[in-house]
């Protein structure tokens, strides 16, 4: 007994890991179940086994209306959101290392704001294929910003890496700035279409399709791995330039890597869903007071938690709420106090 | 190991029509065994000296070599299995034991997923203790003074093993009794192992009893280098710091020391 105690202390990580795991796969079975029409797990676990094993026997006695509404309606509206939970978690992680700061999040260099520029240009044109164009638009505003914020902030190639933290962020506000004054005359500009844009920027992932999931868990799964692969690397840079320079860590060409990587997975989430604050801001930060600052463990956890979260507030505001409010808000609304409690707590003790 | 530093220039602006550059055509050698100290007046290019010898910093012009190879062949890991630095900003953000932090001064020999094995975690432990941290070992990182934040990154840089390593006023934040404890043992440690150490200091006094060779700088240039015997002087220090001064033999401190006065 007491040596299982001990090896479940000192792997204290896997057991979390397993931990939100098993949470995630509950929250996406009962999250299916949930909504305008009620569905009972068994019929979830079954249709789900169906469509993995292709076994026509065991959705016999299902209705094809409830096999419609798993596959086609929730599953890929639920597994979106969660891709984008963990995702905005990784990405977070990432920038409160890269930037030294552990009130960074993933749109502090103004990657949101550019993803949502790009929305508004689309839907303001009101260009032909909807669906498509807003993320794609989004998604080229995103990342148009970045590379405009690394080219503000990289200053000559004398010093070790190219860019300060502080050189970062401020560009970050700086582009943002001028960005949501974009956004503000934009809107101005849309009359009637003004509703579709506000819609957007709140976030929401009502109608995601099948495309959407693979469109995030692709770039989720290559941009953890390279997270993980640069961890400890993370672990030095966020200790300041100089010393991880001297402990032997190529930091130009890490935190080009690792700002890309973040940045990459914030524009997609955004493009995706629309601007969700607080996730990437408050994960990492709670999961860092329960396995410490090393980024080899927060950044796992950090995505299996996000993405277990994320998921829990929009089953609230698709199938709890009476009317579905954006997702945006609701994490606004509720992240935001309890940010504001954990910080409170993190610097009292 | 040797270093040897030839033509060694470099500004901090990209103007060139400013003369004014922060290093200005360095030459000077540096032997294997020696406790070297640099010494000169704010922004005379004491820091960004240390900065060009870790590569943190790419001169415009001249060569720093280490054992006759230039420092630009190697690569950041082989690097830092040379030379360690225990720079000025100490200052940590995220709430990482002090074990931890530590123990980064071994990653410049390990990959990237191993955990440190017990030979590691030994030499871990001897840094601790010539530092004088080890009852800090559990404690957190953020929780600490400066004095002892100084020694957690001291014990750090002596983790990595290198040759050469310099001490960016590593001791402005520590006691006289840690900095002297710290500073025997290193010593000692020079004799056994041959280390070089380049140190920079602000206090003279305090150089002249440990340093075998003292280094001046001023406004980007070598004023003066040698033993402190023969370039602690009192016209030296005029030219470099623009003080009047007194420079004795004293018989307790067995060193040259300086002597001021106000009036």
């Amino acid at each position: 007994m007491n040596i299982k105690l001990k090896a479940l202390t000192k792997n204290r990580t896997g057991f979390l890991a397993a931990l939100f795991a098993f949470l995630l796969i509950v929250m996406i079975i009962v999250s299916s179940s949930m909504g305008y029409v009620d569905i009972g797990f068994k019929e979830i676990g079954k249709v789900i086994l169906w469509k993995i094993t292709n076994n026509a026997e065991l959705v016999a006695d299902i209705p094809e209306t409830i096999r419609v509404i798993i596959i086609d309606i929730r599953l890929p509206r639920i597994l979106t959101c969660a891709a984008v939970g963990g995702a905005l978690a990784v990405s977070g992680t990432l920038f409160q290392g890269i930037l030294l700061n552990p009130l960074a999040d993933p749109y502090t260099l103004g990657v949101s704001a550019g993803a949502a520029f790009g929305a508004c240009i689309a839907i303001l044109l009101n260009l032909g294929a909807f669906f498509v164009s807003i993320p794609v638009f989004a998604f080229i505003g995103a990342i148009s910003t970045l590379f405009l914020v690394i080219f503000l902030s990289g200053s000559s190639n004398k010093t070790g890496s190219g860019f300060s933290s502080n050189n970062l962020i401020l560009s970050g506000i700086i582009i943002a700035a001028i960005l949501s004054a974009g956004i503000s005359f934009l809107k101005y500009m849309a009359d009637e279409q003004v509703s579709v844009i506000i819609f957007w920027l709140m976030g929401s992932f009502a109608s995601k399709t099948w495309t959407d999931v693979i469109a995030v868990s692709s770039f989720l799964t290559i941009g953890f791995l390279i997270s993980i692969l640069y961890a400890k690397d993370l672990n030095l840079i966020s200790l300041g330039e100089k010393a991880a320079s001297s402990l032997g860590v190529d930091i130009k060409k890490d935190m080009v890597i690792l700002l890309v990587t973040g940045s990459l997975l914030a524009a997609i989430s955004v493009s995706v869903s629309g601007i969700i604050g607080f996730v990437g801001l408050l994960i990492p930060h709670m999961v860092r007071l329960i396995t410490g600052p090393d980024n080899l463990k927060v950044l796992p956890i950090s995505m299996i938690a996000g993405a277990a979260l994320l998921l829990f507030a929009d089953t609230i505001t698709r199938a709890v709420l009476v009317h579905e409010i954006p997702i945006g808000v609701l994490t606004a609304l509720i992240g935001g106090p309890v940010f504001c409690w954990i910080f409170k707590k993190s610097h009292q003790k | 190991m040797k270093i040897e530093v030839k033509n060694l220039s470099f500004a901090h602006t990209l103007d060139k029509n400013l003369s004014d550059n922060t290093i200005n055509n360095f030459n000077i050698e540096f032997e294997q065994g020696k406790f070297y100290s640099i010494l000169g007046p704010n922004g005379s290019g004491k820091t960004t000296f240390l900065d060009l010898l870790t590569r943190f910093l790419k001169p415009d012009s001249g060569k720093i070599l280490f054992d006759n190879k230039d420092i630009l062949s190697f690569s950041r890991k082989e690097l830092a299995q040379k030379i360690a630095i225990v720079s000025q900003d100490y200052y940590i953000n995220f709430p990482y034991i002090v074990k931890e932090v530590v123990s980064m001064g071994r990653h410049p020999y390990i990959g990237r997923f191993f955990p440190l094995d017990k030979d590691q975690m030994n030499i871990v432990n001897a840094a601790a203790k010539i530092t004088e941290i080890t009852d800090l070992m559990e404690r957190k990182i953020t929780c600490l003074s400066g004095g002892e934040r100084q020694r957690c990154v001291f014990a750090r840089a002596l983790c990595q093993k290198t040759p050469v390593l310099l001490l960016d006023e590593a001791f402005s934040n520590m006691d006289i009794n840690h900095s002297f404890n710290i500073l025997k043992k290193i010593k000692s440690e020079i004799r056994e192992t041959n280390i070089t150490i380049i140190s920079v200091f602000h206090d003279i006094n305090f150089a002249s009893i440990w340093s075998d060779k003292m280094i001046f700088l001023k406004k980007g240039g070598i004023m003066a280098s040698g033993s402190p015997e023969h370039v602690m002087t009192e016209k030296i220090i005029k030219k470099v710091y623009n003080v009047d001064a007194k420079v004795e033999y004293n018989k307790f401190a067995n060193a040259k020391q300086v002597y001021y006065n106000i009036t």
